[in-house]
């Protein structure tokens, strides 16, 4: 999808045997695109410095529960499966969104937010469970990296349902203007790389729970 | 109601912080009660605080690094005038809870608020300029980067006047830093003032990161950059890499602090090595982050003053981008004897010695550049000077360093404070006012005064001479760096004159505020009509001084490397008539970054002192700035032709 649109960015076709560092200034799509690109490495660098930590502190359970005594693999399937189903939708919206069909973009946002939601809510329950169960993120260094990578996750994808929020009252007020399919561009990247981080805190946290 | 926060914040018990602060208040007022007297309000908020240009940003940068440098060398100077007394018996001026504060403030503040924002506002001046386009990326972003710098900026100042400074060091080690052994609010104010300064570092990276690599004018290919644009893509490609973690360590200690969490505690499995090697993890790109654009003015600053070529262009750029991927391999190095070990310390032992290496390829290339060039000794080429003769002996005392059982010896001594302020006053401060002094004109129609500015050069090399190399030998005999006061009387004589340096680069320092003040009365002998006062290379030269908003009315076509120095020397002429001017788009001034930064300060000063009701009004008010910016449709305006012909013939010809 990001290659078709890219291919149909004008001033990018007729350069020629020019080479492609020297045909100027890039259109403002690949700039932004770009630029978020960059962000959401930087984000990336974030979730690997909390993976680094959740590394090292992994085995510091201080005597309390570990990681095999407090997860529900079973649980966190369906929420695993609830996020990665939203990424799907979320790019069925994108390609609405590229074919401007309205309606569609609002059917197929809504159900990616249902989804979000879905796997925010559920990570909020078992969050609450472990605290109930007296395993809260001050119980031992291990708790706290837990608590912390996940906690992040989720606050990702919190903060992504707000913008999603946004950017439906968007596309209802101002339409599908250049800027407005710009920022959903970006959400769509946005989105999928929380489930490539999302991949990873379940690989590495829930399964390797041992 | 105010949590925290009581009458008892206010330093009324302490002479020094209370002299200090009310100093610091009286000079706040002072200008601001000067600006309104002047009723310069409306002008400041249009041309200024509201501006988007890329240039204007870049000069607030530089001076609210300027202010910072006043701030950070007067707690130098509290510093080296008390262990100049602080000798056998005596205790000197200053209690150690109040010393440590001001060995915490000073670092922090010159590090994150002086070279940093020094080496970001030479960057956004100049990077487009040179790449011969209009703007940066995201020009809104821009301003939003800066004024989140400045917003961690009010924050470490207002830790002068409300409460206190983080005791802890520039980097607050834990378990030190934890609520357990440092239950003030000190810490705070010092994760708070950076996490939010830190965004916007991030955010400048990102900008200027896509600026270059994808905003070039037609025709600067990559080998076609100037070097000063590479350093700035190295720098800001670490800044994106690096700046994540420091977000994320602080993060981490935050939650210890706040919530109790035990990244970093001594109970329940907290693992403080762990905070030590994250934040090294960033600490050590830093270093890199800084000196690289301090690398590529001197890069520029040479070759225009030899009036030559940069020497070996692609192997200074090979060396650039080395040092930029290396400096993620040696982070350990900056805590040998924290026990990891023969084997790990070997390894990183050797990559911090393997570094020298693309550096000495610089050094050579700067030497062979001067070489057989016609030069001219200008102020800037002062500067470079000095630095390549005070960096190589820096370099010589890292590498020593690099060496862990030397490391072992001089570990948190005197030597490693000289070592490391060797390379930053000598690498990066050279490089901030040798672009400072080449860039002035560019940047405001007029060049700095000349003999003043070799002045200054000479203060600073001179004072940085005395005031280091006696620390040197300090540390060799024992001497320990955050020492408050010393029973060895022998150590005096050469404390003492480390304190004659620091007073001589004092002298520097007012001559430098005289230099400004004496260049602005006489601008009209020192105006540079040209727009290139030195017979510069680069695309910068190429325009007015100042350059108009949108600096180039039709955008350069490059077709080598030193674009402008071809075109003045005539070798390549345009095949047909340059395009005729048309219209074009620039970004409308925009309040979202003063605004957001408002309430940032509102955020981090509630989170410092507990004040749950302030901190949510200051996330929503970033949360509403976002949103309204986010409906804003009209964010252009066109530039009619007329203006654009008007503009760019204001000052002198175009070339």
């Amino acid at each position: 999808m990001i290659a078709a649109v890219a291919s149909g960015t004008p001033g990018e076709e007729d350069a020629g045997d020019i080479p492609l560092s020297q045909r100027g200034p890039a259109s403002t799509e690949i700039v932004a695109r770009f630029g978020f690109w960059l962000f959401l490495l930087s984000d990336i660098v974030i979730f690997a410095a909390l993976f680094a930590a959740y590394a090292v502190l992994a085995k510091e359970t201080a005597g309390g529960p570990s990681g095999a005594q407090l997860f529900d693999r079973t649980y966190t399937l369906i929420e695993t499966a609830c996020l990665l189903a939203s990424s799907f939708t979320c790019g069925m919206m994108s390609l609405a969104v590229e074919r401007r069909q309205g309606l569609a973009i609002y059917l197929w946002a809504g159900i990616t937010f249902a989804l979000g939601l879905a796997f925010v809510l559920m990570e909020f329950f078992e969050f609450l469970g472990m605290v109930a169960q007296g395993a809260g993120p001050t119980h031992s260094a291990f708790l706290s990296a837990f608590f912390t990578l996940v906690g992040t996750h989720g606050l990702h994808v919190t903060v992504g349902l707000c913008w999603l929020a946004v950017m439906a009252a968007q596309v209802a007020t101002l339409g599908l203007r250049p800027m407005v399919m710009r920022r959903l561009l970006c959400f769509g990247l946005f989105w999928h790389a929380l489930d490539i981080v999302w991949i990873g805190v379940f690989t590495i946290v829930y399964l390797g729970a041992g | 109601m105010f949590g925290k926060l009581t009458w008892s914040a206010i330093p009324l018990d302490q002479p020094i912080p209370l002299a200090a602060s009310g100093l610091a208040m009286l000079a706040g007022l002072a200008v601001l009660g000067l600006i309104t007297w002047k009723g310069l309000w409306p002008y400041l908020w249009k041309e200024w605080i509201t501006s988007v240009d890329h240039k204007r940003i870049g000069v607030m940068y530089v001076v609210l690094a300027l202010v910072m440098l006043l701030r950070g060398f007067v707690d130098a100077l509290m510093m080296r005038t008390q262990l100049a007394i602080a000798a056998g018996g005596a205790q000197g001026y200053l209690p150690p809870e109040h010393y440590d504060q001001i060995f915490s403030a000073h670092g922090t503040i010159m590090i994150f608020f002086v070279a940093m924002t020094f080496m970001v506002g030479l960057m956004n001046f100049a990077v487009p300029l040179q790449l011969g386009i209009r703007d940066v990326a995201f020009p809104v972003l821009n301003s939003v980067s800066f004024w989140l710098t400045a917003a961690g900026v009010l924050l470490v100042n207002l830790s002068l006047v409300v409460g206190e400074f983080a005791r802890t060091g520039w980097l607050a080690y834990p378990p030190l830093s934890e609520i357990a052994y440092s239950p003030g609010v000190g810490v705070d104010y010092y994760l708070w003032s950076l996490q939010i300064s830190g965004v916007g570092s991030l955010l400048s990276g990102i900008n200027l990161t896509t600026t270059i690599l994808k905003l070039r004018a037609p025709g600067m290919g990559y080998m076609r950059m100037p070097v000063f644009c590479w350093t700035a893509l190295a720098s800001n490609l670490l800044i994106i890499a690096a700046f994540p973690i420091l977000t994320a360590t602080f993060a981490m200690l935050l939650l210890d602090r706040y919530l109790g969490f035990h990244f970093f505690t001594n109970e329940l499995g907290g693992n403080a090595m762990m905070y030590i090697n994250l934040i090294w993890a960033w600490g050590h790109p830093e270093v890199y982050i800084l000196i690289l654009p301090a690398f590529g003015v001197f890069s520029e600053v040479i070759a225009t003053f030899s009036q030559k070529p940069v020497f070996g262009y692609r192997s200074m750029v090979l060396a650039t981008m080395a040092i930029c991927v290396l400096s993620f391999m040696v982070w350990l190095h900056h805590f040998f004897t924290m026990g990891a070990g023969a084997d790990v310390n070997g390894f990183f032992g050797v990559t911090t010695m393997i570094i020298a290496v693309p550096t000495g390829v610089k050094i050579f290339n700067w030497l062979f550049t001067l070489y057989g060039g016609q030069i001219r000794f200008g102020v800037p080429l002062y500067w470079a000077l000095g630095f390549m003769v005070t960096f190589v002996v820096g370099g010589m005392t890292g590498v020593l360093l690099a060496i862990p059982p030397v490391d072992f010896v001089t570990h948190n001594s005197l030597f490693l404070v000289a070592h490391f302020h060797n390379v930053i006053i000598g690498g990066v401060l050279f490089g901030a006012f040798a672009g400072y002094t080449y860039w002035f004109p560019k940047a405001f129609g007029f060049r700095l005064h000349e003999g003043l500015g070799k002045a200054i050069f000479w203060c600073w090399f001179v004072g940085f001479y005395l005031a280091f190399m006696p620390l040197y030998a300090l540390g060799l005999v024992g001497a320990t760096r955050r020492m408050q006061h010393y029973p060895e009387t022998e150590w005096q004589p050469l404390m003492i004159v480390a304190l004659i340096g620091a007073l001589v680069i004092a002298a520097g320092i007012v001559l430098a505020v005289v230099q400004l003040v004496v260049s602005i009365r006489q601008r009209d002998a020192t105006r540079d009509e040209t727009g290139d006062p030195w017979n510069g290379r680069t695309l910068e030269w190429s325009v007015p001084s100042p350059p108009p908003a949108w600096n180039f009315a039709i955008l350069p076509e490059v077709e080598g490397r030193d674009a402008f120095w071809a075109r003045k020397q005539g070798g390549r002429k345009h095949p047909g008539e340059p395009p005729p001017i048309a219209p074009i788009e620039m970004p409308e001034n925009s309040m979202v970054g003063v605004v957001i930064a408002f309430f940032a300060v509102m955020l981090g000063f509630a989170l410092v002192w507990h004040i749950g009701w302030m901190a949510a009004s200051g996330l929503g008010g970033i949360v509403a700035s976002g949103l309204a910016r986010a409906w804003t449709t009209a964010t252009t305006a066109e530039i009619s032709t007329a203006e654009l012909g008007e503009g760019s013939h204001r000052k002198g010809a175009p070339a």
